[in-house]
């Protein structure tokens, strides 16, 4: 035990330690805060097709290592997403078949841009990272950095700011625009939100596991809470604890830090679950 | 001029038409009572009302003071979600959402019309419980007050009753009956003739594909849309008594 404490001292005591821990904090409360509205208002499927359009921008953008990938992935999946959304409620069925032809298509092309025009010696090393996430969160460069900063602030604000019209809007869109709201509009900020989570999620945990920070807060707390604004703020927390401890475990254990996370959330998501067995009864 | 004005109005979602040749006024201080089988339209009419499917042809005017969006609403069998994690407290509040705009919170006005309108319905003791555990008469309470905090002049509710039990309907009505007293206008869609009837000022009846009367109640009373129905409610009758 104090052998696991020493090498966490040592760790800690280098800068880019703590902005690892400090992005990925900021990127599960992020990605928390999303959840139910994703799991209530039926945008899950628009999440998971989001993620996959995510990573064939990401090939893309590994390609140009010159610049910030951000730059490249952070278009291209926004507008995806607002197109999916236009799409998606015209015709229900069209719009679900439309996503899912999205996202295997985005795959699939990522995946032959990745392997025909890499330079890296290690394709399916990349691969890997883009789909899991990064081995090790450590390994984030400073711009990445800051550009996860600065898209966790926007979306903290942004939610701040909107929290009771999302609220509105996620409970019942129909009595919404009936009494004069823009619901379109809030549909599509709540689609740009989603994509910016998604895309600065990735860098945490990978466009495959991105869905799962996302949902698994939020099915957690929705077991053991009666409000929305309680779920929230319990959410952001089991988030939080739950990426903090993950990425704490994969840098003393180097196990992959995506997967310890989601891991984690498993694993609280069965506490509450029985939790809330045993509340109901 | 009258709350609300339907001309000729023909409803109907992308071309296919549901019903033609609607005609009614509602006006302050009505009790419409609108009436017809399964799948006549009568939801399609209370989407109209409420701006969430177009017209296909014909005038739909609201004036004396009535604007566009000052109507409350009361969703048919609560398609809200059931699973939603929102107290009382939460889902009244929202009732004010309109009145929002740019501000991100809502204001001490908004929050006492919230807590008025709750002890209003009698449900201020349930407000910090979640809206997901009530029974289904407490559930139609807690619309209806959003629905007073969004507006209390004109009410619309798709089958509020249907689904609750008859003390609990009973109940449900008296409540609208007072409301109605205190000058708020409703449009109600209900199945139940006799309960909905008593109380109404005013009948619409919606058949397939056409409308088949509008008038008073006492009008409707005498006419032949409501013999038709009771006899389809008589020979409903018989059948239970034949199962018995
Ligand atoms: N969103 C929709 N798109 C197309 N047709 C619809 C839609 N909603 C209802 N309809 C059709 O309109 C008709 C009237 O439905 P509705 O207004 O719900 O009837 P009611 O409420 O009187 O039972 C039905 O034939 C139904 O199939
Ligand atoms: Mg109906």
């Amino acid at each position: 035990m104090s052998e696991v404490i020493i090498k966490l001292q040592y760790y800690l005591q280098y800068p880019f330690v703590i902005y690892a821990l400090i992005v990925g904090t900021l990127i599960a409360l992020c990605s928390s805060l999303l959840g139910v509205t994703l799991v209530l208002k039926r945008f899950s499927f628009i999440g998971d097709g989001l993620s996959h359009v995510a990573f064939g921008a990401m090939a893309i953008a590994t390609l140009m290592d010159q610049i910030d990938k951000t730059i490249i992935i952070m278009p291209v999946t926004i507008i995806t997403a607002v197109l999916l959304l236009r799409t998606g409620q015209n015709t229900k069925i069209k719009g679900d078949a439309m996503v899912a032809m999205l996202s295997v298509g985005a795959l699939a092309v990522g995946y032959m841009i990745m392997n025909v025009f890499s330079t890296s010696a290690n394709v399916s090393g990349d691969v890997c990272t883009t789909l899991f996430g990064s081995t090790s969160i450590l390994t984030l460069s400073s711009s990445e950095v800051w550009v996860c900063i600065f898209f966790s602030i926007v979306v903290l604000i942004l939610f701040a700011v909107y929290y009771n019209k999302i609220f509105a809007v996620t409970f019942d869109e129909n009595f919404a625009k009936a009494t004069g709201v823009k619901t379109d509009r809030y549909n599509l900020l709540i689609a740009v939100i989603i994509a910016m989570i998604i895309v600065i999620g990735m860098n945490l945990v990978g466009s495959l596991l991105i869905s799962a920070l996302i949902i698994f807060p939020a099915l957690s707390a929705m077991r053991i809470f009666n409000n929305f604004k309680s779920v929230v703020i319990f959410s952001g927390i089991i988030s939080v604890f739950c990426a903090v401890f993950g990425m704490l475990v994969s840098i003393l254990f180097s196990t992959p830090v995506g997967s310890t996370i989601v891991i984690a959330d498993i694993i609280v998501f069965a506490a509450c679950y029985i939790i809330g067995m045993i509340k109901g009864e | 001029m009258s709350y609300i004005t339907c001309e000729n109005l023909v409803l109907g979602y992308e071309n296919q038409m549901v019903v033609e040749n609607v005609n009614f006024k509602v006006n302050q201080g009505d009790y419409l009572c609108i009436m017809g089988e399964n799948g006549a339209g009568k939801s399609t009419l209370m989407k109209t009302l409420l701006h969430l499917t177009k017209t296909l042809s014909g005038n739909l005017v609201y004036g004396d003071g009535l604007m566009d969006y000052e109507i409350g609403y009361l969703p048919q069998q609560t398609i809200v979600q059931r699973d939603f994690p929102a107290s009382v407290w939460e889902i009244v509040l929202s009732g004010n959402i309109s009145r929002l705009g740019f501000r991100p919170f809502y204001s001490k006005a908004e929050k006492k019309k919230a807590e008025e309108m709750l002890k209003k319905m009698g449900i201020w003791n349930l407000r910090n419980s979640g809206y997901r555990y009530l029974s289904g008469g407490q559930q139609q309470r807690v619309l209806l007050a959003r629905a007073l905090c969004a507006t209390q002049k004109l009410i619309l509710m798709d089958e509020p009753v249907s689904g609750l039990d008859p003390k609990v309907t009973a109940e449900f009505y008296q409540l609208i009956r007072n409301l109605n007293q205190d000058g708020v206008t409703i449009i109600m869609v209900s199945h139940d003739i006799h309960g909905a009837l008593e109380d109404a000022t005013h009948v619409l009846h919606i058949g397939k594909h056409e409308q088949q009367f509008y008038g008073t109640r006492e009008e409707y009373m005498n006419s032949k849309a409501y013999k038709s129905l009771e006899i389809i409610d008589e020979i409903d009758a018989d059948k239970e008594d034949a199962k018995l």
